[in-house]
């Protein structure tokens, strides 16, 4: 529900973007004001319904008066900031910030967006030498902090790995991994609470793991998927999309998405059920709703499962 | 809160190491939060280490347990035990002999000592002598004026970390062959410099016993606390301001503004935090003053507490300093029953107390806010700033975080009075520097000297080139600084000078190579040392010093071209600068960048 504002409205403040002025509320970060003055910004780790962790860096901007690029996602604007979206230095990281990622992670399953991004930077990945050998199961999650081994010199190392596949309701491929901690705040405060993952490890070697790398069935897991829900890349899936590519039959030109109220309780979650040769294949939400904010618990997430195995 | 946790359970000997953390003198600190979340979690470090010292490794049941005890879900907690180097969440032997390869070290014989110990005991990180001990290479052990060094970290009840350095292969055998040592032996190197009481840093080292509060006390000590609560807080600033105090732990930021703005917040409670994480390559001024004087550290940080209005104050040290901790729990302990900490010190009406901390293995964990975030029992993760640290630090208030050296500066200033100090050296150089000098020099050591000497008397005060051979290199900063060629000796030692010079005084490094040191492989051990100290949170650092690393030794082992691998670190030094979080990727390449552009290393590359 929507509270009436009672608070007197907030005090503007003026910014200069690539030259012209701007004026947005006080609290506004940057993001917020490139996004009214409709500037794309490329960001990967920032989403609305999580607090900003400002790690991806994707979408630095040129702060005039700062030494160092600062990330639109979080940083407040304050009166008289004047901000380059556009500086060699600004188009020089995020495209780097592109190319580190891609050379080391396999992003081929991340969104439109994305990929675009990667075109208009002019990323070139290949430029750091072929990717390495993938790292043999569990071999990355026993690494040890403070220790690694000199580097292959004519290859560059990726976080490449084996799927873990350990329950029947989602899969998690590593390999897909851009460390953007999506995954561990949404199963953490900022929705589920329920704390069952969270980043281990440490530098490249750093990796989001249960305790002791235990499989989801052992571990806090409650399958809400909301993890899977924000992930931003696929590396979080649900099985039945995971066997579907596997057995090369996914295909999204083909899929409907169907929005509807969620049956099983009285909170009324929204859910849109995606739906390929009359089969539900997944369940996402929106994340622009007040009720849930994208958010869904296990019925939601997987309760279609016996429709399909009716 | 509704935890869950596996069916693995706590041994004994881990519940009773557990118990006698939480229920002994750790809980000094109190968290100002009512949430049950994080009310105990800043215990966390500790009680690992409790778990670690027991009995070597930290176990699937030990995590339950004190993830049971403390309220930290068992995934979060096992998240902060594989961030640092000195826990291991595997079973490992009593003794791990954490071996010095970095390049001090390199500069005095560590590969051959780590080759040495390959042949008789096998690869680094093996378990042998029948399962009682394994070596592993280490970064820095902050022992560099006797290089090459080892840390002994051993486990069991009564069992004591030690280092030993220098070290040469025979003593290492027998050492390793004895039995695990129970007996502490703290390190009594004297400063090669010959010191006078007239220098206020150094002058009661190597004189004056660092275990006794009454020879403190005989020797000038507590006078400056005496003196602070004459004049009151507000002067207190006041004259470390007019002594333009600048911090010494790197950063170089005015000691006064940063005190002034915490004393002035209204948000409370206050804390001061002494940052001796001391981590950086080639830096051990630090250990010197807290092994031999650490009365003069606990004393200046009273001082900082009463000045920031401050109750509690908290050292987070280096968990490979186990000398230096245990000099400075025996000074609070002493400090405290003489009631120089706790109610009333002095009869003023001044409550203050001190918890030292220990860092375990995570040179990040310097940055003040990864320190922070440590302290509270959470990864090792610089914070994005602003907020800073002097609004928003520990447990988010009001937290004043300053190097060892810069607060041992307060006792002169507040001696001799702010304006007096300032009359040594120049702009915001004011007063006497610690120097550590290390490498192929011929007396490595501690060096006080005042701001303005040039990088050449002091080259010639530390008697020159070892053995008298040619310079080649001096790197001035440490590993996140940069390198200075033989015809650069006359760079005044002030920050103004470094900076004109495009260098940087950092933490005092003056880490000297002659022209035997292939300094090829000196880069690619800085390279590998960044690349294992990232925290990971952002891909400039947490990417880019791997393809740094990569791209080094492309040029080293001369497969690729060498002038796109030239590009390639351009490019690299360019983000990690700009769009990394914290200092560590923003210097990451500072030093490579200076050996390639000021040395020439890779100049002879075939093309
Ligand atoms: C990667 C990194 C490591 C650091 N390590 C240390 C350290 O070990 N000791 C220290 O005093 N400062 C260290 N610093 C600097 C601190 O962030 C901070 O500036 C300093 O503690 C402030 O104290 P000061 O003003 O007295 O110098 C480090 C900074 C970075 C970026
Ligand atoms: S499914 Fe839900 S509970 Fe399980 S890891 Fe993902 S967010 Fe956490
Ligand atoms: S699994 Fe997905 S959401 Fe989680 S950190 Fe990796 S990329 Fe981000
Ligand atoms: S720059 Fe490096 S050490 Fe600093 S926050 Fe980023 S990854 Fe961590
Ligand atoms: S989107 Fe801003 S840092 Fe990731
Ligand atoms: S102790 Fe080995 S380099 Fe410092």
């Amino acid at each position: 529900m929507q509270s009436v504002l009672l608070a007197p409205p907030k005090p503007m403040l003026t910014l200069t973007i690539d030259g012209e002025s701007v004026r947005v509320p006080e609290g506004f970060t940057i993001l917020q004001a490139l996004r009214k003055k409709g500037i794309e910004t490329p960001t990967l780790c920032y989403l609305e319904n999580l607090t900003p962790v400002n790690v991806c860096r994707v979408c630095v901007v040129e702060v005039v008066g700062s030494r160092v690029l600062v990330p639109s996602c979080s940083r407040k604007v304050e009166e008289g900031m004047v901000v380059l979206t556009n500086s060699e230095r600004v188009q020089h990281s995020r495209k780097l910030v592109l190319e580190l990622l891609a050379s080391s992670v396999d992003m081929a399953l991340v969104n439109e967006d994305t990929k675009r991004w990667m075109q208009e930077y002019g990323a070139e990945p290949e430029k750091f030498g072929e990717a390495s050998a993938p790292s043999q199961e569990g071999e990355r999650d026993a690494r040890h902090s403070g220790h690694h081994h000199a580097p292959h010199s004519t290859t560059a190392e990726t976080v490449a790995q084996p799927v873990k596949v350990d329950n029947d309701l989602y899969i998690r491929d590593y390999s897909k991994c851009i460390l953007c901690y999506k995954c561990v705040e949404a199963c953490g405060a900022d929705a589920q609470n329920t704390f069952a993952i969270a980043v281990a490890g440490r530098g490249f070697d750093a990796r989001i793991s249960t305790e002791f790398a235990i499989p989801l069935t052992d571990s806090a897991c409650v399958y809400c998927g909301n993890c899977i829900g924000v992930c931003p890349t696929n590396a979080l899936m649900f099985k039945s999309e995971y066997d579907m590519r596997q057995a090369e039959t996914w295909d999204e030109t083909k899929q409907t998405v169907t929005e509807t109220i969620c049956p099983y309780c009285g909170v009324g979650c929204n859910l849109e059920l995606h739906i390929q040769d009359n089969r539900i294949v997944k369940a996402t939400s929106p994340l622009d709703r007040d009720i849930t904010q994208g958010h869904l618990c296990i019925k939601g997430r997987f309760g279609w499962e016996f429709i399909n195995n009716r | 809160m509704d935890l869950h946790f596996t069916s693995a359970t706590a041994t004994d000997e881990e519940r009773s190491a557990i118990d006698a953390t939480l229920d002994g003198e750790a809980g000094a600190l109190q968290p100002p939060t009512t949430s049950e979340r994080f009310r105990k979690r800043h215990l966390l470090l500790p009680v690992l280490h409790a778990v670690q010292s027991r009995v070597g490794w930290i176990s699937p049941g030990a995590i339950n347990y004190m993830g049971e005890r403390l309220t930290v879900p068992p995934a979060e907690a096992y998240g902060v035990a594989t961030f640092y180097a000195l826990f291991s969440t595997e079973p490992q032997p009593p003794t791990v002999l954490h071996v010095c390869d970095d390049i001090a070290c390199q500069t005095r014989g560590a590969d051959a000592l780590c080759k040495h110990l390959e042949a008789e005991f096998g690869k680094e990180g093996v378990s042998c002598a029948n399962g009682a001990i394994t070596w592993k290479r280490s970064p820095c052990l902050g022992l560099c004026e006797k290089a090459p060094a080892v840390l002994f970290q051993t486990s069991g009840e009564e069992c004591q970390d030690y280092t030993l350095a220098p070290v040469n292969a025979e003593q290492l055998s027998s050492a390793l062959r004895g039995k695990p040592s129970k007996e502490f032996r703290p390190i009594h190197g004297l400063p090669p410099q010959t010191v006078t009481p007239a220098m206020p840093l150094l002058k009661r080292v190597g004189s004056v016993d660092p275990l006794s509060y009454e020879a403190y006390c005989a020797n000038g000590g507590y006078s400056a606390l005496r003196r602070a609560l004459e004049i009151g807080a507000v002067e207190v600033i006041r004259e470390l301001s007019s002594a333009r105090l600048m911090g010494r732990g790197g950063a170089a930021f005015p000691t006064g503004v940063k005190w002034k703005a915490v004393s002035e917040a209204p948000a409370k409670p206050h804390y001061v935090v002494c940052n001796a994480d001391e981590s950086e390559p080639g830096t051990f001024k630090d250990r010197v003053i807290m092994e031999q004087d650490p009365f003069a550290l606990i004393e200046a940080l009273t001082i900082a507490g009463y000045a920031c209005g401050a109750e509690q104050g908290v050292i987070y040290i280096r968990g490979e300093y186990p000398e230096a901790t245990s000099h400075l729990q025996n000074a609070i302990l002493q400090a405290r029953s003489a009631g120089l900490l706790g109610n009333n010190i002095l009869e003023s009406g001044l409550t203050f107390d001190i918890e030292v901390r220990r860092g375990a293995g995570a040179y990040i964990c310097g940055e003040e806010t990864a320190l922070l975030n440590s302290l509270e029992g959470k990864r090792g993760e610089p914070r994005n700033k602003p907020p800073f640290p002097v609004h928003f630090g520990l447990f988010g208030k009001p937290t004043a975080i300053n190097n060892v050296e810069t607060l041992v500066n307060v006792l002169p200033i507040l001696l001799e009075g702010g304006s007096q100090y300032a009359e040594i050296g120049s702009g915001n150089s004011t007063g006497t520097r610690l120097f550590c000098l290390s490498g192929n020099v011929e007396r490595p050591g501690v060096y006080e000297i005042p701001y303005g000497a040039t990088l050449r008397s002091l080259l010639e005060l530390a008697g020159g080139v070892a053995g008298g051979r040619n310079l080649q290199a001096i790197l001035l900063g440490g590993a996140a600084g940069v390198f200075v060629r033989p015809d650069e000796l006359d760079i005044p030692l002030t920050l103004e000078g470094a900076r004109a010079a495009n260098a940087t005084l950092g933490s005092g490094v003056v880490m000297v190579f002659d022209d035997t040191v292939d300094m090829r492989r000196i880069l690619t051990r800085i390279a590998g040392f960044f690349r294992d100290e990232s925290c990971g949170q952002c891909v400039p650092c947490r990417v880019g010093t791997v393809r740094q690393e990569e791209a080094l030794y492309r040029l080293m082992e001369a497969k690729g071209e060498p002038q796109k691998e030239l590009a390639l670190l351009a490019e690299l030094e360019q983000v990690m600068k700009d769009a990394s979080i914290c200092g560590l990727g923003h210097t990451a390449s500072s030093a490579i960048s200076s050996a390639i552009h000021r040395l020439g290393v890779f100049q002879g590359v075939k093309e």
